[in-house]
């Protein structure tokens, strides 16, 4: 015959089915933190509003980001090597361009001796902007041949997005330089997003807890 | 007016803000030997410095350049005696010379920066300025001449 627990010790649920809950509890909480780990929280980045986070949606977000950030508007200034690309075609800039140290160019080919802070008129001029270079080379912010998960991963990680925390990467996509990818000069093929898309894009990317895509996706 | 600064001399010149500088230098002040080859920043030819970077003034504003420092192949030097220029002399370097002001120009860039270039300096410098004669190599030649000359001035002081 089953004993009856005594009085006032009586529980919901068997005690083993109890533990077992709170294993499964226990696990699912170590489990997100690791996620979240792995997909670049660090730094300043760690203080993220646990509440907004989706990673479904965030994920989502980034796969319309990853097509801009993969365009040659973009990615033509993030080249794999130390020669900025250069057209639709992302061919290596003409006249052996370099990075150099800060970005900015070497010697008499520095970017802004032919780049202006504007535009110039006509088919195959140079396209400008004030703050035209690309990333340090302590730095290179590479999005050229980078996976959806390495990308997103690279951009929310501190010592790898130019010491960018979450509000200072939101912030960047509203940068002159990033807006000037929109508005490059005749002949050049803008990003595959309009760039309010785009920017509702980014936004959801991070506030949605900033998750990158899984290693699969291409 | 715009107010200019070209080899050392201040101008007031009355132009629209969007004329290329390299229409200031030639047309209007008679800075002739800087050359206007591709005019969309392609072959170098027009290279002057502006605040001592050497930028491609035939897509560059009058505007980007108001109040700046201005120096063309006129005021390299003093005498014609800038050792790149002593070097090109030496070594003979041009052919049709039509480029040579922004070959120069460029090369002044690059020796001032790195006063003992390589090869590869050189071609990471050089590269943007086009010479249809394929005077290449005696540019070359000559850089490495130049630098030579500029350190032994510096060492003899």
């Amino acid at each position: 015959m089953k004993q009856q627990p005594a009085p006032g010790t009586r529980y919901l649920l068997p005690v083993k089915t109890i533990t077992a809950i709170a294993i499964i509890l226990s696990v699912i909480a170590v489990t997100t933190t690791a996620f979240k780990d792995r997909n670049g929280f660090t730094g300043n980045n760690a203080k993220n509003d646990d509440i907004n986070s989706d990673s479904v949606k965030s994920v989502i977000a980034f796969m319309q980001v990853y097509k801009v950030l993969m365009s040659p508007r973009c990615m033509n200034c993030h080249p794999a090597g130390d020669q900025p690309l250069q057209g639709d075609d992302s061919h290596i800039h003409t006249m052996n361009v370099q990075r150099g140290k800060d970005g900015t160019g070497v010697y008499a080919l520095k970017c802004t001796n032919c780049h202006q802070p504007t535009n110039v008129a006509g088919v195959n001029t140079p396209p400008g902007n004030p703050k035209w270079q690309l990333p340090p080379a302590d730095m290179k912010m590479v999005f050229q041949g980078k996976t959806p998960h390495q990308l997103a991963l690279q951009i929310m990680n501190y010592n790898q997005n130019g010491h960018k925390n979450k509000k200072q990467l939101l912030e960047h996509a509203r940068d002159t330089l990033v807006k000037a990818g929109w508005h490059m000069g005749e002949g050049r093929m803008p990003p595959p997003l309009t760039y309010k898309n785009f920017l509702i894009a980014w936004d959801t990317w991070i506030n949605k807890g900033g998750y990158s895509p899984n290693p699969s996706f291409k | 007016m715009i107010p200019l600064n070209v080899n050392r001399k201040a101008y007031q010149v009355d132009v629209s803000p969007d004329m290329p500088l390299l229409w200031a230098i030639r047309d209007v002040l008679g800075f002739t030997g800087t050359k206007y080859g591709c005019g969309v920043a392609q072959c170098g030819a027009c290279v002057v410095h502006l605040n001592g970077e050497a930028v491609r003034s035939c897509i560059t504003k009058v505007s980007r350049a108001a109040g700046q420092q201005v120096v063309t192949i006129e005021g390299l030097s003093e005498n014609n005696n800038h050792p790149l220029q002593l070097a090109w002399r030496e070594i003979d370097v041009p052919q049709c010379g039509y480029c040579h002001s922004g070959q120069l120009m460029s090369a002044a860039v690059l020796l001032r920066e790195n006063p003992n270039p390589t090869d590869k300096d050189i071609d990471d410098a050089m590269a943007g300025n086009i010479c249809r004669c394929g005077t290449y190599l005696r540019i070359r030649k000559a850089i490495h001449l130049a630098a030579g000359m500029q350190q032994m001035g510096q060492k003899n002081g």
